[in-house]
């Protein structure tokens, strides 16, 4: 493309990112601070006073459905003004996001931060615990994936707004025109792979250039548990057998040269999930909007079904991806900014949010008739939301990010990124990763345990 | 007959020529090098052109393409369908046209920033330039040692500072760091010493002319292709400037084009964002054309520009 600065960022990001990290590590960490949970202080008589009196509330948040979900909430709620901005997605957010927590101004009342960057920012103090507000109760409210990844020891630093459990996304029309069956399990996922890649040298099942995202993703469902996190305390362990499963079927794919050479989320990679050479996505349940959107030359070619399995007749699936709304305690309106993110993710913004494409993290929504029902015309008319719903209730339980874990990212491609394109098996690229996020984390304070 | 000389200098001979031809030789040779023809030069300088061209080339083509029409076709050939114009209308029109927004602040920022770097640069580097004081070495040292530095460098403690200040995210926060420029003023400085003579300055003052009428009546004239030069440079780093307004500005409503336009690009890479990349590469063709226009209409002062004070009459 034109214009990528990925360098710069990454300086900025480096630059920036050891601040929250550091205040962390001088701060104890929000999960040894003790075991009484904090008490309510914000009751919901509190939340509508806010709401009565009314002021303004600035929300940094890219996630596109909102726009509606800002503009039914001031209907509702004629003397709030949300001044919702988009102030740059994932990393760029959380760069800008931790130079004005920094330097103490221009922090939003409102910021979405992914699941695995929440850690970071809780274990910063950066974060208001929700408790105050009673968020422990909504527990039932959400799915156990993202309400788990929601939480850093008994403090909770945001509200879900979407979940990524995970699917297998394929072109039915490649798999038919080359008779391959939809694999269940990894191992069937390699030879479909190689079936495909020998019947059409252009074609492959999947690209994978290294993605820190989903190599976590993957290792989660095999059951891996390279981090350990208790506060400050911090164990990374990629040795461990749910990751040794992971590399030894993902390390077939490579040494086969069955993995399509592209980087995700280029044009080119759009390209390939539209002419049939990306035949399938091991991907959150979020992906459909962006095939509808992206990728339209094939509307009516793909489908989902449930995830390939470690086991035969396995059910395990992980989340992929996924974001929560937290706000930020420099925050000026703390009271306004949650009716607001309780109105989005938990009430009314929800449907509005489904409506608009999203994925929920919502018990009720997941179980309503209507949204399971849903036909998807870029489906062929497939009730995809069956699948991916009931990948919803399948997450292996126990996962937990770094509180460096937007450090770690984006350090993935230096080190596991080897493993793709030279000799260095997948195991030992992990291996070098591990490394450079210990020497990261004992530079920041923590305590790493080996 | 170029070809001959040049052939008849490459047949091997005594290394040294006599003495007494020496006249000669030096007249044939400055003929052969007017008329010279060197493939090989040909050649790297066409590989150079090209290389120089050929983004440019892609980048016109595929603005006329629609967001299917570039993921399906080549990328240095149209593709069936021409879509410049619904582009470009796409362009203004989409995310209830921010595109005019970002235009009008990169205008902005390079009118009142590039334009306010100038002037001051240009008073700067006169006065530096014709009025001699204490420390002027000094002043000196500072200016080169500025010019070393990179603004890259700068960018993290001039954001902690106007944070402090309260001024990141509004325009101030781009406007006044780019008022800035030690090269400007170094180039000013210079331009002055040689394109300003004493002796009119003296003149105008022997006839009662005071600092002001000088500088504006006699010096600014003569210093016009100075001030071009620096203008030029100064339009086109704001014009392209990147870092600066990354991490200054969170709000889209104050965004110039670059980062308006990577915001667009990296939309393809979020949950439920739309892939525009059609819009992108037709916003980036719209960011360059006032660029071009800009160089084509000063490229005739600048040139004379980088000429001037450089021989010593």
């Amino acid at each position: 493309m034109a214009i990528t600065r990925r360098h710069a960022l990454v300086l900025g990001a480096a630059l920036t990112m050891s601040f929250t990290a550091a205040c962390g590590s001088s701060s104890g960490g929000a999960g040894d601070s003790g075991a009484a949970k904090p008490a309510t202080t914000v009751s919901d008589a509190d939340l509508q006073n806010a709401l009565n009196t009314g002021g303004t509330i600035k929300v940094w948040a890219w996630e596109p459905t909102l726009k509606q979900v800002v503009a039914d909430f001031q209907a509702k709620y004629p003397k709030v003004k949300v001044d919702l901005v988009n102030a740059g997605s994932g990393n760029d957010q959380y760069t800008a996001l931790q130079n004005a927590i920094k330097a103490g101004s221009g922090v939003p009342d409102v910021a979405q931060v992914e699941y695995f960057a929440l850690p970071q920012f809780a274990l910063g103090k950066s974060l208001a615990d929700l408790n105050a507000f009673g968020a422990d109760k909504l527990a039932s409210t959400f799915t156990p994936g993202p309400w788990n990844s929601v939480h850093t020891g008994e403090g909770i630093y945001g509200l879900p707004m979407d979940s990524g459990p995970m699917a297998l996304f394929y072109n039915k029309e490649v798999f038919d025109k080359h008779d391959i069956a939809v694999p269940t399990t990894w191992d069937e996922y390699v030879a479909a792979a190689e079936k495909l890649h020998k019947a059409d040298p252009k074609a492959y099942i999947t690209s994978d250039t290294g993605d820190a995202g989903f190599t976590t993703s993957m290792i989660w469902q095999a059951g891996g548990k390279p981090y350990t996190v208790n506060g400050t305390t911090v164990g990374v362990d990629f040795t461990d057998p749910g990751v040794q499963k992971f590399t030894a079927t993902w390390q077939k794919l490579i040494d086969g040269k069955l993995l399509s050479p592209v980087t995700g989320w280029t044009d080119a990679w759009y390209k390939g999930l539209g002419d049939g050479t990306i035949a399938t996505l091991v991907v959150g349940a979020w992906m459909p909007a962006n095939l509808e959107s992206g990728v339209k030359a094939a509307s009516g070619k793909w489908r989902v079904a449930p995830m390939p399995q470690w086991e035969a007749g396995g059910k395990a699936t992980a989340e992929n991806g996924g974001s929560s709304l937290a706000i930020p305690e420099a925050g000026t309106n703390k009271n306004l900014a949650y009716a607001f993110i309780k109105y989005a993710n938990v009430e009314q913004g929800v449907q509005t949010r489904i409506d608009g494409g999203a994925f929920p993290a919502t018990t009720a929504h997941l179980k309503d008739p209507a949204f399971l029902n849903k036909e998807f015309p870029y489906f062929d008319g497939q009730k995809a939301n069956e699948v991916l719903a009931a990948s919803a209730g399948q997450v292996v339980g126990g996962w937990s990010y770094l509180p460096f874990q937007v450090y770690a990212n984006s350090i993935f491609n230096d080190t596991v990124g080897k493993a793709y394109t030279s000799a260095t098996p997948l195991q030992d690229a992990l291996k070098a990763w591990q490394d450079a996020s210990v020497k990261y984390g004992q530079e920041q304070g923590f305590t790493i345990q080996q | 007959m170029a070809t001959t000389t040049h052939i008849a200098d490459r047949t091997p001979g005594p290394k040294r020529a006599p003495a007494s031809s020496h006249g000669p030789l030096v007249i044939r040779r400055r003929r052969s090098a007017r008329g010279r023809r060197s493939a090989t030069l040909t050649v790297l300088t066409g590989l150079v052109l090209v290389y120089t061209l050929l983004p440019l080339v892609w980048l016109a083509i595929n603005a006329t393409k629609t967001q299917e029409g570039l993921l399906d076709s080549f990328g240095l050939w149209f593709a069936d369908d021409f879509a410049l114009f619904d582009n470009i209308g796409a362009t203004f029109a989409y995310n209830d046209g921010i595109f005019a927004r970002w235009l009008l602040n990169t205008l902005l920022y390079v009118i009142a920033g590039a334009g306010g770097a100038t002037m001051l640069a240009t008073l700067g580097g006169y006065g530096l330039a014709k009025f001699d004081f204490p420390g002027k070495k000094a002043v000196f040292a500072v200016v080169i040692g500025a010019v070393a530095v990179p603004g890259t460098a700068l960018a993290v403690p001039t954001f902690l500072m106007f944070s402090n200040l309260g001024l990141t995210d509004t325009p101030w926060a781009v406007i006044i760091p780019t008022l800035v420029s030690p090269f400007g003023l170094y180039l000013m400085w210079t331009f002055a010493t040689d394109a300003v003579p004493r002796e009119i300055l003296e003149a105008a003052r022997v006839d009662g002319a005071g600092e002001f009428r000088t500088f504006f009546g006699i010096s600014l004239p003569l210093l016009a292709p100075g001030i071009v030069t620096v203008l030029l440079f100064n339009v086109v780093g704001t014009w392209n400037n990147y870092f600066l307004p990354l991490i200054m500005l969170k709000d889209p409503d104050w965004y110039p084009l670059t980062i308006g336009l990577k915001a667009w690009n990296q939309q393809a890479a979020t949950t439920g964002g739309e892939a525009v990349f059609n819009l992108v590469i037709t916003g980036s063709l719209l960011t360059i054309v006032p660029l071009i226009a800009a160089f084509l209409l000063l490229q005739r002062y600048w040139q004379s520009g980088l000429a001037a004070g450089s021989v010593k009459e």
